[in-house]
């Protein structure tokens, strides 16, 4: 039916379209393009300057007046304490505030509000998490600048991460799953724990760890609270050897961190601190990615024997 | 006298019977004033078109709704022999699907061994035993003709078996609890014809046991597979009789038409 002449107006558009097809990849590939390289550039300075400071001593120095013997020795080891101290509190405020709203909270205006509020929470400054912990934790609780004050100060920041990551969790379970837990009697309680928690633990467990990897590289609560800069000593071990054999002396002990480390470091005059910062700057980030890789597998692992 | 020697004669029939039943979701009049009952140790089969509210009436049985707020239930659903409305308000809900199962119309087993999925309304009834979990494990599987395909792995993820045999798992489970009623809410719509086969064999075998309500989509199954038939519209009850009488001779001019394809 069609004449020869409207076949080639078809042509001609099919082929307009199709430009503006190329043209548009193009441009996204000069976007993803321009964010990789960007990284890419940042990372592989730090890896030229940082990588030769890498070494046994570097992880077993404490910091020291001297560039080349300063170590992250306290600044690693005070992350890693902080971690646990965030991980601690997190968790169970998290995956529980995640399971109640998703769960048992009745659907109302109340619900509706702290739901909005949750979300809002993310996008709070982090600064303002630091100087809430400062008044709360540092003054009003008498935790003073610790281990502990900071570990609860980075544990409200990631907090709302984990209670999305917790509700979209479970709410990625099919309705029929959860309706077959019932129908067979289950109380709410025997759904939660038998099924709900189990199936939506990969879920829930990425939740956490990205919002620690967060948290490992946040620096402005934890100079609110006042971290120290330059620290030479450790906290007092969490094991002992008299009875009862476990000492939490550690949790209001002072510390730094690595971002902190790192911030001291770059803000001194001399060119080889700044070595030193970029090595701890490689040691923070390949901790993060190194958590975001375990993420993966672990979501992978626990997703495997689960279909649908 | 309110009940007459007759009556009481035909209640001991009855598994359960249904009282001016109506149903809202919100304000949504899903259900009106359905009468109804349900022959024990009988099949019946709800036919009607989509929306009709066949599920809906289905999920009245186990208190399904409940789960979801500003459902209302009115009227009265009484379970014989104890002469209990399971809709009552001071009936809790658990203890109607204790006594009361049902199989989804999706193949549903969770993410767990063959054995843990029929072991689990044991495990929420608090039977820790492993030889009474064998045991009832064992008889449910074989009660749904599962368990010589599944003997030898029942410890494989349930996952890994077909559609049909997922299917007559979640039979297996929803028996493993010695049910009074076993709801059925349109158990073949996701298998192919072989499976749909079994699995109507299989429900046709379980009447010896136990009461059967099963939603149905398909006419020719509620005529192969029922001893009653009810035929519902727009949330009405239109008719219901011996399944015989419905596709033969239906006394409604609606159930005649849907009956024989005139529309639906």
């Amino acid at each position: 039916m069609r004449s020869e002449k409207s076949l080639e107006e078809i042509r001609r558009i099919i082929s307009l379209h199709k430009r503006l097809d190329l043209i548009f990849m193009i441009t996204g590939i000069v976007a993803l393009m321009i964010a990789i390289m960007t990284f890419m550039a940042l990372f592989a300075h730090m890896l030229i300057d940082g990588l030769p400071r890498l070494s046994w001593e570097f992880f077993t120095s404490f910091p020291s007046r001297r560039p080349e013997s300063a170590g992250i020795l306290s600044a690693w080891v005070g992350t890693t304490l902080v971690m646990l101290v965030t991980a601690a509190a997190a968790v169970p405020l998290g995956v529980g505030s995640g399971i109640y709203l998703e769960e048992y909270a009745p659907r109302n205006l109340l619900t509706e509000i702290i739901e909005i509020n949750v979300t809002n929470l993310a996008g709070v400054p982090s600064i303002i998490y630091g100087l809430l912990a400062l008044g709360l934790f540092v003054y009003q609780l008498g935790f003073g600048q610790s281990i502990l004050s900071a570990g609860l100060a980075l544990a409200l920041l990631i907090l709302p991460i984990v209670i999305v990551a917790t509700r979209e969790a479970i709410r990625s379970i099919p309705i029929t799953i959860r309706e077959g837990a019932y129908a067979l009697g289950a109380t709410k309680w025997q759904t939660v724990s038998d099924h709900l928690l189990p199936y939506s633990a990969a879920g829930i467990l990425t939740g956490i760890i990205i919002g620690l990897a967060r948290a490992i590289g946040e620096t402005a609560p934890i100079i609110t609270i006042g971290a120290l800069t330059f620290i030479a000593f450790l906290p007092p071990s969490p094991v002992k050897n008299e009875f009862p054999f476990v000492s939490f002396e550690w949790l209001t002990a002072p510390f730094t961190v690595m971002p902190i480390q790192m911030f001291n470091w770059v803000s001194r005059p001399e060119e080889a601190f700044q070595l030193n910062a970029a090595a701890a700057g490689l040691v923070l980030v390949i901790m993060t990615l190194a958590m975001n890789g375990l993420a993966i597998y672990l979501r992978y692992r626990m997703r495997k024997n689960i279909k649908w | 006298m309110i009940h007459t020697q007759k009556e009481i004669a035909e209640s001991a029939q009855y598994k359960s019977e249904v009282k001016s039943l109506s149903f809202y979701y919100g304000g949504f009049n899903a259900l009106k004033n359905i009468d109804m009952v349900l022959h024990d140790k009988k099949i019946t089969a709800l036919i009607g078109p989509s929306g009709c509210g066949k599920s809906t009436f289905l999920r009245c049985f186990n208190r399904m709704h409940d789960l979801y707020p500003g459902n209302r239930y009115d009227g009265e659903i009484i379970l014989y022999p104890d002469d209990v409305n399971i809709l009552a308000s001071n009936v809790d809900p658990i203890e109607v699907r204790m006594r009361i199962s049902m199989v989804f119309q999706k193949p549903n087993p969770f993410p767990k061994s063959i054995y843990e999925n029929v072991a689990y309304g044991l495990r929420v009834r608090g039977i820790k035993q492993r030889a009474i979990l064998d045991e009832k494990v064992e008889i449910a599987l074989r009660n749904s003709a599962l368990w010589d395909e599944v003997k030898d792995r029942l410890h494989d993820l349930a996952f890994n078996l077909s559609g049909g045999q997922q299917q007559r798992l979640c039979i297996a489970r929803a028996l493993a609890t010695d049910p009074e009623i076993l709801l059925f809410d349109e158990p073949t719509s996701a298998l192919d014809p072989i499976a749909t086969a079994s699995i109507e064999e299989l429900i046709t075998d379980l009447k010896t046991k136990v009461t059967i309500l099963i939603v149905t989509h398909n006419m020719q199954q509620a005529a192969r597979v029922s001893d009653y038939t009810a035929y519902m519209y727009l949330g009405e009850l239109i008719e219901f009789n011996v399944t015989d009488t419905i596709f033969i001779k239906p006394k409604n001019k609606q159930t005649e038409d849907y009956i024989t394809g005139r529309f639906g």
